[in-house]
């Protein structure tokens, strides 16, 4: 394979980008131009490189097209756990400034540019690989063809890296748009809706040339997923750039229309992306590690309905008694409340899948690792409803509760279920008989599901206390409490949280370590946890 | 104003019982006694040889 | 035949899936929020909103690149102790020319809302170059380097006229005097009679106490000094104004 026409395409692109930074309307674009440059120009020298001149026909030979393409999945795992431990790093890095703010380095590494490096990293990095790998990996298996589109699959991985990179280095040079979770410039907007529109082409068109007559519920919510973050991207992204060699975007929405347009969006990414693109991955890999099939399948259909309908509707709640207008609040609410239901259905339906083999939760890591993500899944879907009632939301926003509520939900469910599928697909990918260690994945398990339980618990107590004394009056009728001692009482609770993730952190890197080993092909001698039990007595 | 009140009641009546009535049809679908045998069938698509 | 019809069948059930997500994910959206946009009573009418100053939205540029919106919201919620910590509760009115909003969701630090006219421009250059000088408990990271950095804006009258292509109302007349209002506000000795008529309330003088460069300090405090400034509560209604 030669790649002649995708290497010009880089070649250009690089030229471009030079262009782009000798002609910048303002500096930042500039800048961020030589970064693509700079970019653009490696892969052109490693795409080059990769040219072979041997005749066509040779080439071809030697690489008969296998019955699913499994090549850019393998890419795609490897990114998910690098992204991933980039992400926690990150995340820990950010935690460790709040708590100690001497950490901050300006302008650059302050933490008002770095946590939306780690709250892009983790979500659209670390779960966005994730998503793409397992969807490609899920679509083919479930409707028994190869990637629809050939090397399209390709351009959605390098170009989904791409806008990574460009996002991340954007924010550290202080390029953003202030939307929370889509803080990315116009231009890197408009990139991802390119490869965002590829990568539906690629999973619609394998489902369309499927073998199997029926469209396994997997591919629902994956299918879901990737129709609704394109609306919700295009929609919310909408903006009006100074100059289009100019980095800086006027959004087209203003105030009260644009916060809830921003949190319609925000809710969504967390309904779309972080809950219904996981679900399809929870739909395929617990039946598969437990080797048997979903619990109800027509309940995860009723479940897959209930979502989309319910989920849309609840952004509102992030704005309660805000200038948004009382009837947006409260429908926001009511559907929150509403959502309780068809999320612990889709709880139920993914514990019960395992029912006549629960024993697997002793003897297979894994399985434990998925079975704690489903049960943080129905945790934080418990959490949030309630979070979204007016009156605990009056002491919770604002405060570190959201960022527990948020963080057992991302650590627990997304980070867990996506362990499990890293887990489960490395050995597949790779065809190695099994893991490199499943000791290390219990360490993982054990290490991952402390530091979230630190991790929220710390967050929670924080955030209830500084709503508690926001509020606290003394008996004359003044506030007791400054801002400023409210935000003292904070260090011991920012520090063991920064605890909690650097043992989750620990976990992901456990995790790098046993899949490149598994990867470069070792076993470590141990005796599996659980696969011959010791007899013991009944108890 | 007029418009939007008008599209507004029509929103929390109409449209909001044909809302519900349309997930209503579709669990009723899903749930139908021939659904079953199909249902039985697709959940067994992960678990044939890969 | 009987294939085909199959085949046909498997393929519309898949566009199906597609469309049907799709139409009733955008239900929720257009209920929803289309009614912000045409519903008259969802800002009410105050007196006293003006469109950013030229300093003051390029220091806002400033605030957004900074990440300020991380820790600090702009929406102070009608809650008693809210409204005795920071001031009036915030209204719709008050953000209809933010191109984003900055209410934020977070507040790591206080609301800043209302934070004009609350500390000298003394107060925030310190606070800004070592926040632990003024605030000891403070976990905000030290800005210093805005005081060391020029203030280099391209074409100030492109923001404007951008801001216009998404509904605030610059005049011509802003938009041609864009450049030299900006110099102007933060030059103590410079004419602001027309500035002061096209941006009412303006606060003008050297904010970051270096007379012979505007810094981006300088901006930013501008826009920190007028925040929550213009509207006059003592002739607001809060009955007439609830929606």
């Amino acid at each position: 394979m030669n790649y002649v026409s995708e290497t010009i395409l880089l070649a250009v692109g690089t030229f471009l980008a030079l262009l782009g930074a000798a002609y910048a309307y303002d500096s930042l674009f500039a800048a961020h131009m030589w970064v693509l440059f700079f970019v653009l120009l490696v892969s052109t020298v490693v795409m080059l490189r990769k040219i072979s001149f041997a005749s066509a026909g040779q080439a071809s030979k030697s690489r008969a097209e296998s019955e699913y393409s499994d090549e850019v999945i393998k890419y795609g795992v490897i990114a998910t756990v690098f992204w991933g431990v980039v992400g926690f790093l990150v995340g820990v890095v950010v935690a460790l400034q709040l708590a100690f703010p001497d950490l901050n380095i300006e302008p650059w590494f302050n933490f008002g540019r770095v946590r939306p490096l780690h709250t892009s990293a983790v979500i659209f990095a670390f779960g966005g690989n994730a998503l793409i790998a397992t969807s490609f990996y899920v679509v083919q298996r479930t409707c028994r063809a190869r990637l629809f589109g050939g090397n399209l699959a390709w351009f959605v991985f390098w170009g989904y890296q791409l806008f990574i990179v460009m996002a991340a280095t954007g924010y550290l040079l202080g390029i953003t748009q202030s939307r929370e979770y889509a803080e990315p410039e116009w231009y890197v907007d408009v990139w991802l809706t390119v490869v965002w529109v590829a990568y539906l082409l690629v999973f619609l068109g394998t489902i369309l040339k499927r073998k199997e007559p029926h469209i396994y519920v997997a591919n629902w919510f994956y299918l879901g997923f990737i129709v609704t973050i394109a609306m919700l991207h295009v929609v919310n992204n909408l903006a009006v750039p100074v100059s289009f060699l100019g980095v800086k975007s006027y959004s087209a929405f203003a105030g009260v229309q644009d916060a809830l347009t921003q949190w319609w969006y925000g809710h969504n990414a967390v309904g779309f992306f972080l809950t219904a693109g996981f679900l399809g991955m929870m739909y395929y890999f617990v039946p598969k590690q437990v080797n048997r099939p979903v619990y109800s399948y027509r309940l995860s259909i009723i479940h897959f309905w209930a979502l989309i309908f319910m989920y849309i509707w609840a952004g509102p709640h992030h704005l309660h008694y805000t200038a948004l207008p009382d009837w947006a609040q409260t429908l926001g609410m009511v559907f929150s409340i509403m959502l309780w239901m068809p999320s612990w259905g889709g709880m139920i339906n993914g514990l019960m899948t395992l029912s006549g083999a629960w024993d697997k939760i002793r003897t297979d890591p894994i399985v434990r690792m998925m079975v704690m993500a489903i049960a943080f899944y129905g945790m934080a879907t418990f959490e949030g409803p309630m979070m979204s009632v007016k009156a605990v939301n009056s002491l919770s926003h604002y405060t570190d509760w959201t960022i527990g509520h948020v963080h057992s939900g991302a650590l627990g469910w997304n980070g867990m279920i996506t362990f499990g599928a890293i887990y489960y697909l490395t050995p597949k990918l790779w065809n190695r008989r099994r893991l490199y260690s499943l000791q290390l994945v219990n360490w993982h398990f054990w290490l991952a599901t402390l530091g979230i339980v630190v991790y929220a618990a710390v967050m929670w107590v924080a955030g209830v206390q500084q709503g508690l004394m926001w509020r606290e009056y003394d008996d004359q009728g003044f506030l007791v409490y400054s801002f400023a001692e409210s935000v003292a009482a904070m260090l011991p609770y920012y520090v063991l949280r920064a605890v909690g993730g650097a043992m989750f952190l620990t976990g992901a890197l456990l995790m790098a370590f046993n899949v490149t080993m598994t990867i470069l092909g070792y076993e470590r001698r141990e005796t599996v946890p659980g696969a011959a039990p010791a007899l013991q007595p009944a108890e | 104003m007029e418009a939007y009140t008008a599209l507004r009641q029509f929103a929390d009546s109409w449209g909001l019982m044909g809302m519900a009535l349309f997930f209503l049809g579709v669990v009723l679908f899903t749930l139908r006694p021939g659904a079953e045998a199909q249902a039985k069938e697709a959940a067994q698509i992960p678990l044939k040889e890969d | 035949m009987g294939l085909l019809d199959k085949h046909h069948f498997v393929e519309r059930n898949a566009t199906l899936l597609l469309v049907g997500s799709l139409v009733v994910v955008s239900i929720g959206g257009i209920v929803e929020i289309a009614p912000l946009f045409y519903l008259e009573n969802t800002i009410e009418k105050v007196e006293g909103m003006r469109p950013y100053s030229p300093l003051e939205l390029v220091g806002r540029s400033i605030y957004i690149r900074e990440g300020c919106y991380v820790c600090h919201s702009q929406m102070i919620r009608p809650f008693r102790d809210e409204v005795e910590r920071y001031g009036h509760y915030s209204l719709a009115a008050e953000s209809m020319y933010d191109h984003s909003f900055q209410w934020g969701s977070k507040r790591t630090g206080p609301d800043l809302a209302r934070v004009g006219d609350r500390y000298s421009n003394e107060w925030h250059v310190q606070h800004l170059i070592e926040p632990r000088d003024v605030v000891p408990e403070s976990v905000m990271p030290s800005y210093a380097f805005l005081k060391e950095t020029p203030l280099k804006v391209t074409d100030v009258s492109m923001e404007l006229k951008a801001n216009r292509a998404v509904g605030v109302p610059y005049s011509d007349e802003m938009v041609a005097s864009a450049k030299a209002d900006l110099a102007a506000q933060a030059d103590p000795n410079a004419d602001t009679s027309g500035l002061l008529e096209r941006y009412p309330k303006a606060k003008i003088g050297d904010f970051d106490g270096d007379t012979q460069n505007l810094t981006e300090m300088d901006a930013l405090i501008a826009y920190l000094q007028m925040l929550g400034t213009l509207v006059d509560f003592s002739t607001y209604d809060d009955a007439a104004g609830y929606r």
